[in-house]
């Protein structure tokens, strides 16, 4: 059985990470998650990417949510901030897709050119 | 949508909207009575008794990047397609409840869904909000509070990986303690 204890074990243990992130200037992945993006299949979209920047121990990415993008027929949208970069918006998402971003785009930073807006708008 | 804990999420996203600093879910599922409630309570902004009335209205919206909101209108279809009915009470300055039921055993009710994964992107998404579930099965009672988590944490986010990968355990053994409250 968990037991509310073994935070302070995790506690521990973060607080050293935490401590050397502060230096780093973040990548924030941005999930769309109003109605359009819910109903369309954002929530697996964003449990993936949360267990594949886990599985990674990727220290230094913002994960974060946002409401409606404006673009409900595309959704789930994904947006990639990388500092210094322009913003790339990923359309139509799903977990493996997702998945793949996290690989190319956030790990390499290499852009997933087929997934992006501009591709898809074509 | 397919699952009623999209629904939920979905709301909660209202109440966030809305500036909670707390926001409680609560689920009753009793097979006696045949029902299903959901209760969505939030300390937000909360709105006038004329707006809390034409929310149901797919017209009706807070969004600024075009005039229709779904939210509440698709929850309300939901409800009321299962002999159910959904209620808003909301009182400005104080905070909205949104109270949803349906008819527990009826062939249109979507299942309840994966819970877990609406609570995990909650408290991902707003570690600064006190969020509380309760989750009664037939009167056996599940319930999950993030600020005792927070407590134990101290200076901790919430939101940390591995953080979120304790309380994704928490929640799967509190949803089998349930047995069969967490339809998948």
């Amino acid at each position: 059985m968990k037991s509310i204890k073994d935070l302070e074990e995790i506690r521990k243990k973060t607080l050293d990470t935490i401590n050397l992130r502060k230096e780093q200037s973040g990548i924030r992945v941005v999930v769309g998650m109003a109605t359009c993006g819910i109903a369309a299949g954002a929530r697996p979209v964003l449990m993936s990417i949360m267990d594949e920047i886990k599985k990674n121990e990727l220290a230094d990415v913002v994960v974060a949510q946002t409401g409606c993008i404006g673009m409900c027929r595309l959704e789930p949208i994904v947006e990639v901030y990388r500092p210094g970069e322009e913003k790339v918006t990923y359309v139509k998402m799903n977990p493996s897709k997702a998945i793949r971003v996290i690989n190319e785009h956030i790990m390499k930073g290499k852009i997933v050119d087929k997934y992006t807006i501009g591709a898809e708008e074509k | 949508m397919k699952e009623i804990s999209l629904h939920i999420l979905d709301i909660v996203q209202n109440s966030i909207a809305a500036k909670a600093d707390s926001i409680t879910v609560k689920i009753v599922e009793d097979l006696t009575t045949d029902t299903l409630v959901i209760e969505i309570i939030d300390n937000g902004s909360g709105m006038d008794k004329e707006l809390a009335e034409r929310i149901k209205d797919p017209f009706t919206t807070g969004r600024k990047t075009r005039r229709v909101g779904l939210g509440v209108p698709l929850l309300y279809d939901a409800c009321t397609r299962c002999d159910g009915n959904l209620k808003i009470q909301s009182e400005r300055g104080k905070g909205t409840t949104v109270i949803a039921w349906f008819k527990h055993s009826h062939i249109d009710r979507a299942p309840l869904g994966n819970m877990i994964e609406t609570i995990l992107t909650i408290v991902m998404g707003n570690p600064e909000i006190d969020f509380i579930y309760i989750h009664n099965y037939n009167s056996k009672e599940f319930r999950f509070d993030t600020r005792e988590i927070k407590q134990a944490l101290g200076e901790v986010s919430i939101n940390e990986p591995q953080v979120l990968s304790w309380i994704k355990g928490f929640l799967e053994e509190g949803f089998n303690s349930l047995s069969g409250g967490a339809e998948k």
